[in-house]
């Protein structure tokens, strides 16, 4: 076997942390992506600066507010205990809740910028074909959005699998909970087990280098096609 | 309210410009919208189509109220039996020509279907392009697609924004025929914004000319077109419209004879086929191809020659003048020309109001 069970556990747990959270921002970032293309308020420039913020923020000042958030005493954390529920740091939810926010701009920044060029002919075009604002979000917007989506998904599910700061500061280094990948290889390196180290981040180098490859590929390709 | 098919009373604010307007518009055949850009076609259009929120006032069509800002009513647009056409297609890009035909259809509620989604295929010759995708059609075509997606949807009214503007003059030339057979055989208004001269005198029969956001002038377009102090008569397309029948045709010369009130002109045969016996015609007649004559030329080669009595003379460009001319008697059957000479020409004919005279038209210098 090329990898540790160990690695396997922290790759396997890695695709996890990613997948759930690239699921849940497609269906926050994409109302929100909208809500934002749309918006001539002025609420819409304060929120747009919030959803860019974690592209110029250290992951670890992300993650140290997430931590003081979320933790027993924070806000969302008291709020939740007093609901009964458990506080998220140092847990597989926190993780996901974490890299949903870390990884937020990634999704809704190509939507937004597929939405903005979309102009407002299409929507308009559909009223005037009696579609309604939902329906013509469902069958007009979000079609012709596909390869921002597309984007938007990759990008996030990518980032979230490369992320590190965040994780240690948040979920700590737990096996099977929340050591993933990125975590693991640093252990490895602390542990100057440089073997395991360079197998798995080859891993993940082999696996980046794909899905970038793709994304061109794709992007080249509807840039081909869906021209109206 | 008021029995009018189209009632379009609207004042709205953009900016610097201000649109106030009130107009009550046939319900039969095509209205055009006409004036210089930023005169507010296009947004008497938006405003129709229920695409300007912020717009106040009152629209109606067949005496269903669209919007009445008064009581706050406000149809949203996808509630209006509304058919709307962009300068731009803007079909579907990812739909089939079929699908993008379906998209409104589908959508319309089965009590206010009166036509199939297929209604438009053969009125707008499109039924071999369903399979393809918008991308592989040509302008012309893409802008029948869209007209015939917009009547798709059993409109009350169908809306059209300069929809040959983006189009090159083979496209234009290649979709006005099929335009001018919508206009023969659909049974809704139709109203057309545009700015150029010749979609207008092929395809309009009323207009509305707008300017700065305000009426100048409505009414039928052979009336309008003539009237020496509105714009329509400034510059070089200055012309009348006849409504004609033909009741004649010689092979040997390939020339028509057709009657308009008042009068009858010959006419050579066009590119085309010689006009049917009886058909209705329309022909444009361009101030400046009109000459005049105090007396009946004998020896020429200006096919018409009619008698003709003097309204009015204006000032046009400098050095020329332009002079409005009626054909038949004032009690009878009568029309109105435009002729555009030099003010040397007029000086020394002594032309003046009420002077009975001819107006010479070469037979090949009008228009079908």
């Amino acid at each position: 076997m090329l990898l540790s069970p160990d690695n396997l556990q922290a790759l396997w747990l890695t695709i996890q942390v990613a997948a759930l959270t690239t699921l849940i921002l497609l269906l926050a970032g994409t109302p929100l992506a909208w809500w934002l293309a749309r918006s001539r308020g002025w609420l819409s420039r304060p929120v747009g600066a919030l959803v860019a913020l974690p592209l110029v923020l250290p992951p670890s000042v992300l993650g140290f507010y997430l931590l003081v958030g979320l933790g027993p005493n924070g806000p969302v954390g008291q709020w939740m205990t007093a609901l009964g529920l458990p506080t998220l740091p140092f847990t597989f939810a926190g993780l996901v809740v974490a890299s949903v926010f870390y990884s937020l701009p990634f999704m809704v920044q190509p939507i937004l910028n597929s939405m903005q060029a979309l102009g407002k002919r299409p929507t308009e075009a559909a009223a005037t074909l009696r579609a309604s604002p939902l329906n013509t979000f469902l069958w007009v917007v979000l079609p012709l959005c596909r390869p921002g989506l597309v984007t938007g998904c990759i990008m996030s599910f990518a980032h979230t699998v490369g992320e590190f700061g965040v994780v240690l500061m948040v979920g700590g280094n737990i096996p099977g909970v929340t050591r993933v990948v990125s975590v693991q290889i640093f252990d490895h390196v602390e542990a100057l087990e440089y073997a395991d180290a360079h197998r798995l981040a080859a891993v993940m180098l082999v696996f980046a280098f794909a899905i970038l490859l793709t994304l061109q590929i794709y992007n080249a390709r509807q840039a081909r096609q869906l021209r109206p | 309210m008021s029995s009018t098919p189209l009632c379009l009373h609207a004042r709205l604010g953009l900016g610097d410009f201000v649109l106030d307007v009130a107009l009550e518009l046939p319900g039969r055949g095509i209205t055009a919208l006409f004036g210089p850009s930023g005169s507010g076609k296009t947004t008497c259009l938006r405003v129709l189509a229920g695409l300007e929120r912020s717009a106040r006032g009152r629209v109606s069509v067949d005496n269903h109220i669209w919007q009445d800002s008064d009581s706050g009513q406000f149809l949203p647009v996808h509630r209006r039996a509304v058919g709307y056409v962009f300068q731009e297609a803007s079909l579907f890009a990812h739909l089939t020509v079929e699908d993008n035909l379906r998209f409104g259809f589908d959508r319309t509620p089965s009590a206010e279907r009166r036509h199939g989604w297929d209604h438009g295929l053969e009125l707008l010759g499109i039924s071999h392009l369903l399979k393809r995708w918008p991308h592989e059609l040509s302008g012309g075509e893409r802008q029948r697609v869209a007209i015939a997606r917009a009547l798709a949807t059993s409109p009350r009214v169908l809306l059209m924004d300069e929809p040959l503007a983006a189009l090159d003059a083979a496209r234009k030339a290649e979709i006005l025929p099929w335009l001018e057979q919508l206009h023969e055989r659909l049974d809704i208004p139709v109203v057309y914004v545009t700015h150029a001269m010749d979609e207008l005198v092929r395809l309009a029969d009323h207009l509305v000319l707008l300017e700065a956001g305000r009426v100048l002038a409505a009414g039928a377009l052979q009336d309008l077109l003539t009237r020496s102090e509105l714009p329509l008569s400034r510059g070089d397309g200055a012309s009348a419209l006849l409504e004609v029948h033909s009741t004649g045709y010689s092979p040997a010369d390939q020339i028509a004879v057709v009657e308009f009130a008042g009068g009858h002109l010959l006419l050579p045969r066009s590119r085309q086929t010689a006009p049917p016996i009886g058909q209705p015609l329309r022909v444009r007649i361009l101030a400046r191809d009109v000459s005049l004559s105090l007396v009946r030329p004998e020896a020429t080669s200006v096919l018409n020659c009619l008698p003709a009595t003097v309204e009015d003379l204006r000032d046009d460009a400098p050095g020329q003048m332009l002079i409005g001319l009626r054909i038949g008697e004032a009690t009878g059957p009568h029309t109105r020309l435009l002729s555009r000479v030099s003010a040397l020409s007029i000086r020394r004919l002594a032309v003046v109001p009420g002077m009975a005279l001819f107006a010479q038209i070469k037979g090949v210098a009008i228009v079908r």
